[in-house]
């Protein structure tokens, strides 16, 4: 789960990471009573799950009530790259001596955590690590030994941080507790920055939170009350699958991860486009089926539907019988197109018998389902 | 000859008596595995379906000579189960859990790393490894598979795996070993370790790889081929056409920036001297025409 900078910085706050205070606002009403109370100059910034808010006009700075009523104007209910804005966060204005980049994460090839830290902060940390690589200092970190003196000092060196140095093993000592009790799969702080008082403070916050690890961490509930999904992927969760809305115009069901991926992928080989991502997971009997086709059959840009179901411990008796009975209770819109191979497909097969129409239509192979499918779309929007 | 698992592998099951770990140890028995023994704290004495049930991996080990563990319990549990079967000595453990914390995962291969550098992890979050006709550890569907060789297959998707074990059966293609690495951040065994294996395996000649978006697995795998392999490797990569900064499923399936997508990856591996097919059917079909080639 990608958390907004409030919640960021909510989560910072629990493991001592130094952050800027401020409060959340959803109106203009709210936002003028927290920049009151805060004091101004306040900086109004919009809180969504995008990069570069600032760029594109989500960060602005008010020196007094009318600069703030004409800036939460402009970002209450903007659009930003695809997201409404619905929620303002304020907080003073901060006088800054120094920007700096931090992270922790995991280092995939190398089976370690990887702590980097430049001097670089408060830009895109992409483009210093494409024209200025050297200024990126990147430790990495033995689970079973943790963050050592000696790594901090290494980062320290390396990133040539001058300023606020002395705070510096204080504040990567929290994040890493961060990181590391708070199960996070990535901490960002940019700008981590010098303020004038010579105290080092988290400006920003990018947290992503490890969902396997939600069984240990209550806390998180209210994190998750407050994240804004595609209605559709909210309704798939609370139904137990797992969806991502894309696009297109076909709608996919499949059974694993990486057969929905390249469902995707087929259906593009062949001159579609997908709607959506969605993973059965390891059952799919008719009370999934059935969720899974609620979710998709109300999806108003689905033209056609692809089952692809390949039956390895689940058998296709069983699907096709999921199938039979979800069609029982789902109204279908539009055309499904139904692949099923594998354990059982000849069982499978002979039940869907009872379905077929020129709404239900079976093929045998992924590819020659993809075409029909991707055609009987085409005559659809026709 | 196979890779990591033959006829003399004697698996004992961790979490035996849980309802996944009993249905798929049983048929994993009836595939004709040598599942000697299984392991559940407190449930020592009693048995499953004949199978002596222990409380601790080292006392199972003792009493039945087992020398692979496949691991069946909840997430919570796993890691422990992971470090207890390699503190016992057992030299290769399978896990299919899902849904392991990345930390307790990467805290997991440190371990292996420092203090049981002989042990092999397959998984966690794999549909296991199959050796057809010989040894089926794992959730795999054994009748999908066929003995006899030529190909070896790894895999990081579970359904794709038994999606390639299916076409080339039916192709009447066989195969030598089939390793799902599982698609989590920190797998116990890469796609290096299971190339190296079927180049070294005289039985293996030829090899199919299924990868996914994420990470960098398959670029170092191309860089292992380019550099290691004389047999020759099919590769499909699923998700072309995945969003960045979305997660498909496994932990690992995440486009990040730049980096992990599938495209890059495909251009890495057909650098390399692999034959990359542009999706599952296709990577069966490259397979059997290869396969036709050898004799």
């Amino acid at each position: 789960m990608d958390l907004k900078e409030y919640q960021g910085k909510d989560f910072f706050r629990r493991y001592g990471v130094p952050t800027s205070e401020g409060r959340l606002a959803r109106s203009l009403e709210e936002a003028d009573e927290a920049a009151r109370a805060l004091g101004f100059p306040v900086v109004v910034k919009a809180q969504v799950l995008v990069g570069g808010r600032g760029k594109a006009g989500g960060v602005r700075l008010a020196s007094d009530a009318a600069e703030l009523a004409d800036a939460a104007r402009a970002i209450l209910g903007m659009d930003l790259k695809g997201h409404t804005v619905n929620e303002v966060w304020i907080e003073p204005a901060s006088q800054i001596r120094h920007e700096y980049y931090v992270s922790l994460t995991l280092d995939r090839a190398a089976r370690l955590y990887l702590l980097m830290v430049s001097s670089k902060g408060g830009v895109d940390i992409e483009e210093v690590a494409r024209t200025d690589p050297g200024a990126i200092a990147r430790v990495h970190i033995d689970p079973i030994d943790g963050l050592s003196g000696d790594v901090i000092a290494q980062a320290i060196e390396q990133a040539g941080i001058g300023e606020g140095r002395e705070h510096m093993p204080e504040v990567l000592g929290a994040l890493y507790r961060a990181f590391t009790e708070g199960d996070a799969d990535l901490v960002e702080v940019n700008p981590l920055v010098v303020r004038d008082d010579g105290q080092l403070v988290a400006l920003d916050a990018k947290v992503t939170l490890d969902d396997s690890a939600a069984f240990r961490h209550p806390e998180w509930q209210a994190y998750r009350a407050d994240e804004e999904l595609d209605s559709r992927e909210a309704i798939a969760r609370a139904r137990g699958l797992n969806y991502i809305g894309l696009d297109g115009s076909i709608g996919i069901i499949a059974n694993g991860a990486g057969l929905a991926m390249a469902t995707l992928d087929v259906v593009q080989q062949v001159g579609g486009r997908a709607a959506n991502f969605l993973d059965l997971g390891g059952g799919a009997g008719a009370e999934t089926m059935t969720a899974a086709l609620d979710v998709i059959a109300g999806d108003p840009k689905v033209q056609a539907l692809f089952v692809n179901i390949f039956g390895g411990i689940t058998r296709c008796d069983d699907v096709a019988r999921g199938i039979v009975a979800a069609l029982d209770s789902v109204e279908l819109r539009c055309p499904m197109v139904v692949r099923l191979d594998g354990t059982n497909a000849r069982e499978g097969h002979e039940i869907l018998k009872g379905v077929v129409s020129d709404r239900v239509i079976v093929e045998t192979t992924m590819v020659t389902a993809a075409q029909r499918a991707v055609e009987e779309a085409r005559r659809a929007s026709a | 000859m196979s890779i990591f698992v033959d006829e003399t592998t004697r698996v004992v099951v961790q979490g035996l008596t849980g309802r996944q770990g009993r249905f798929h140890g049983l048929r994993n028995r009836d595939y004709g595995t040598k599942v000697v023994a299984g392991v559940t704290p407190g449930k020592g004495g009693t048995d499953v379906e004949g199978i002596p049930v222990f409380d601790t991996v080292k006392e199972a080990a003792a009493a039945t000579g087992a020398n692979a563990s496949f691991v069946v319990v909840p997430p919570q549990f796993a890691p422990e189960a992971i470090l207890e079967a390699a503190a016992a000595g057992i030299p290769l453990i399978v896990c299919i859990t899902e849904f392991i914390p990345a930390k307790d995962e990467a805290m997991v291969a440190a371990l292996l790393r420092r203090n049981y550098p002989g042990t092999r992890l397959i998984g966690p979050n794999c549909p296991g490894i199959i050796s057809p006709g010989r040894c089926n550890i794992g959730i795999t569907a054994g009748e999908i598979a066929r003995p006899g060789g030529p190909v070896g297959i790894v895999s990081r998707s579970g359904t794709l795996t038994y999606q390639a074990l299916f076409e080339l059966s039916q192709q009447g293609v066989g195969q030598t070993t089939c390793v799902g690495i599982g698609g989590d951040p920190v797998p116990g065994t890469t796609f290096v370790d299971c190339l190296a294996a079927f180049e070294a395996d005289p039985e293996t000649r030829a090899v199919l790889l299924i990868g996914e978006i994420g990470g960098e697995e398959e670029e170092r795998a191309a860089a292992f081929i380019a550099e290691h392999m004389t047999k020759p490797v099919v590769a499909y990569i699923a998700g072309v056409t995945a969003p960045p900064g979305r997660r498909m499923g496994h932990a690992g399936a995440i486009v990040s920036g730049s980096s992990g997508t599938a495209r890059a990856k495909m251009e890495a591996l057909a650098a390399a001297g692999v034959i990359v097919a542009q999706n599952p059917t296709e990577a069966g079909q490259r397979v059997v025409e290869v396969v036709a080639r050898l004799s």
